[in-house]
């Protein structure tokens, strides 16, 4: 407990960081956030007078510390594009990141290990070739282009899936929100039909993320379960007869895990950035969309938010990593 | 006395990218009951090679090419892979050097001796911790109870190798292979492990194989000694007479080369020349004759063991 507290203090000044390089990004960005909003028929007075009712019109530091202060009250501003709060948006569309997000992950790794470990359990077989193969494709391929390939098969030829229009179709209800998730929320409101809907609706975005996270995942299980299988403690596990589902799973597994752990982490970071492109295509109504849009308006309150609220994900992710990695190795557990 | 493990004519080869290399050529050698043989020889000599051969624990390069090794009735290298998993740890155990690396380093020390008792030992889950808490106990380690609960990087390299003794021994099995078991240890500790393997093998009947380089740990321990050399059996004999009377010129060059309590340091005298390369088509029959200095013409006839006295063989056309 001590350590995780120690750990949050740590990030603090990361934190600070953030905020203050996403602040000075946005402004330095081309583009000027009144002459879009006004307008292209607008004329100087008018441009000036949205400035200067943004505050734009303030010098830096000025402006800085307006949003700092606001910052600390738990605001984050107003989108000018949707003219609603900035931290209300951004909570209505976590969940649906979130959730396409933890979907990709799980699936990737409910794949990946298993080729990983029996890659370097079979070594040279058709499953390890497999595994290269998948490893290749997974880096190689775009995935704004899986993702199109992808609707292209299951919906647009063998029409399997619905159309890629958000996380529901346009008949379904929304269910009553608990966690958010849809495919959680559901389930507890025991709405199987609209369960179905949202897992369909999920199944593409989330394979398209999926094969994207597939590749890291696998290489390092594999390459971590060649080295620990050649190990003086497995061969001593072989030496006592152990069988070799003990030896390949208890012994080997967990161990060869440690290093999959970390990687976990790298590939969530930059599932969180290729979420940004799979929400276009699959028009899912995320964070990652929203401050897509914002950028491209100039919209600096969104921007900085998201921003921000990425930061708070990646810290907390790092937390939970280090904490898995303390679950997994007693040695971590004694370090600190 | 009846043999406990009979090993006959074992070759293996590794296929590696400069070629295949012969590392065991036709060894054989035979352990009696209760007793504790040693295998020894220089670096690369062989002799752990032998020991994961009759394991059945070569890596996947290595092949038996030849040759046959008795455990009992059952011929370890016949045995197919699932029923060998059955018989090592049961029936014929080993323990290993740097006793650290050779535990499972995020398991706690108790669960891994639990996991040999419930594969070999008849142990039950409800049981097994108990059983694996007295084995810990049996190799003399203060506090059994609350050391099960350790992990390896908790413990001494002295303990662990005791924990591998506990772990080896678990199932009572009638042969342990000992490589090199007291290397990485400090002086104190190599004599208090070496006694702890002949306290148990005493107290179960088990037989035991000495694998090390040090020929004076294997005088003091063995009953018997076998000498390798470049995959070759060289000399096997009781340790009294092979001491006294080493007929090999190997075997000579290894006790001159021994140090000993009471001689002095300029006495000793390494063994001259290095293992020939293995991997050539063309090893001669003797493959120390390139070293040796009592070469003859005779001697690249076809060679094998043979004995030149009551428990002494040699494997030499011009012995001393």
């Amino acid at each position: 407990m001590r350590a995780v507290l120690f750990r949050l203090a740590g990030a603090l000044p990361t934190l600070c960081g953030v905020v203050l390089v996403t602040f000075l990004l946005t402004r330095v960005l081309p583009g000027d956030t009144a002459t879009y909003f006004a307008g292209p028929t607008a004329s100087a007075e008018s441009i000036a007078q949205i400035k200067a009712s943004l505050g734009l019109d303030l010098p830096l530091y000025e402006q800085f510390w307006r949003y700092i202060i606001a910052l600390v009250h738990g605001d984050l501003g107003m989108s000018l594009t949707t003219g609603q709060p900035v931290r209300m948006e951004l909570l209505n569309r976590l969940p649906a990141s979130a959730e396409l997000t933890l979907c990709a992950l799980f699936l990737a790794i409910g794949i990946a290990v298993p080729l990983g470990v029996l890659a370097a359990v079979r070594q040279g077989s058709w499953i390890d070739h497999l595994c290269r193969i998948v490893a290749t494709a997974g880096v190689s391929l775009p995935v704004f282009f899986t993702g199109l390939l992808l609707i292209y098969v299951f919906y647009f030829l063998l029409g399997w899936l619905p159309a890629p229009l958000g996380r529901l179709d346009a008949f379904a209800m929304a269910p009553h929100a608990v966690t958010g998730f849809y495919l959680i929320d559901t389930l507890l409101g025991g709405d199987v039909e609209t369960f179905r809907a949202a897992a369909a609706q999920i199944v593409l975005p989330a394979g398209t993320l999926a094969l994207f996270a597939l590749a890291p995942i696998a290489r390092i299980t594999r390459a971590s379960m060649l080295a620990v299988l050649g190990s003086e403690f497995i061969r001593t596990a072989r030496a006592s007869g152990l069988s070799s589902g003990t030896v390949v799973l208890t012994y080997a597994l967990r161990n060869a895990l440690l290093p999959v752990v970390t990687v976990l982490g790298m590939v969530f970071s930059f599932l969180l950035g290729a979420n940004v492109l799979v929400e276009k295509v699959f028009a899912w109504p995320g964070i990652g969309s929203y401050a897509v849009e914002a950028l491209i308006a100039s919209d600096y309150a969104p921007v900085q938010g998201f921003v921000l609220t990425m930061a708070v994900l990646y810290v907390l992710l790092n937390l939970g990593i280090d904490l898995l990695n303390r679950a997994i190795d007693p040695r971590a557990r004694r370090g600190a | 006395m009846t043999d406990v493990l009979r090993v006959e004519d074992l070759s293996v080869a590794f296929h590696t990218r400069g070629g295949v290399v012969r590392a065991l050529d036709r060894v054989g050698f035979a352990v009696e009951a209760g007793q504790t043989m040693a295998l020894v020889g220089e670096s690369g000599s062989g002799k752990s090679v032998t020991a994961y051969a009759i394991m059945g624990l070569l890596e996947a390069a290595g092949r038996i090419t030849g040759g046959r090794a008795f455990l009992g009735d059952t011929d370890l290298v016949a045995t197919p892979a699932a029923a060998m998993a059955r018989i090592r740890g049961k029936r014929i155990a080993m323990i290993f050097q740097n006793p650290r690396a050779a535990l499972n380093p995020i398991r706690g020390v108790g669960k891994q001796i639990a996991d040999v008792l419930l594969r070999h030992g008849g142990a039950t889950r409800s049981n097994a911790w108990d059983r694996a808490i007295d084995a810990l106990r049996a190799v003399g380690i203060p506090d059994p109870s609350r050391r099960a609960k350790a992990y390896p990087f908790e413990l001494s390299g002295g303990m662990c190798q005791r924990v591998m003794i506990a772990i080896a021994v678990a199932a009572r099995p009638e042969l342990l292979i000992a490589d090199e078991p007291t290397t990485g240890l400090d002086v104190t500790t190599q004599a208090v492990v070496m006694d702890l393997i002949g306290e148990m093998a005493r107290d179960t009947g088990m037989a035991t194989i000495l694998i090390t380089h040090d020929l004076a740990l294997a005088a003091e321990r063995a009953g018997r000694i076998a000498v390798m050399h470049a995959g070759h059996m060289v000399e096997e004999a009781d340790t009294a007479s092979l001491l006294a009377g080493p007929r090999h010129p190997y075997t000579a060059r290894l006790i001159a080369a021994t140090p000993t309590a009471a001689g002095s340091l300029e006495s000793l005298q390494s063994v001259p020349g290095g293992l020939p390369d293995l991997r050539s088509a063309s090893i001669p029959h003797c493959r120390y004759a390139a070293r040796c200095e009592r070469s003859v013409p005779g001697c690249d006839a076809v060679l094998a063991m043979r004995p030149v006295a009551d428990r002494h063989a040699v494997a030499c056309w011009n012995p001393l």
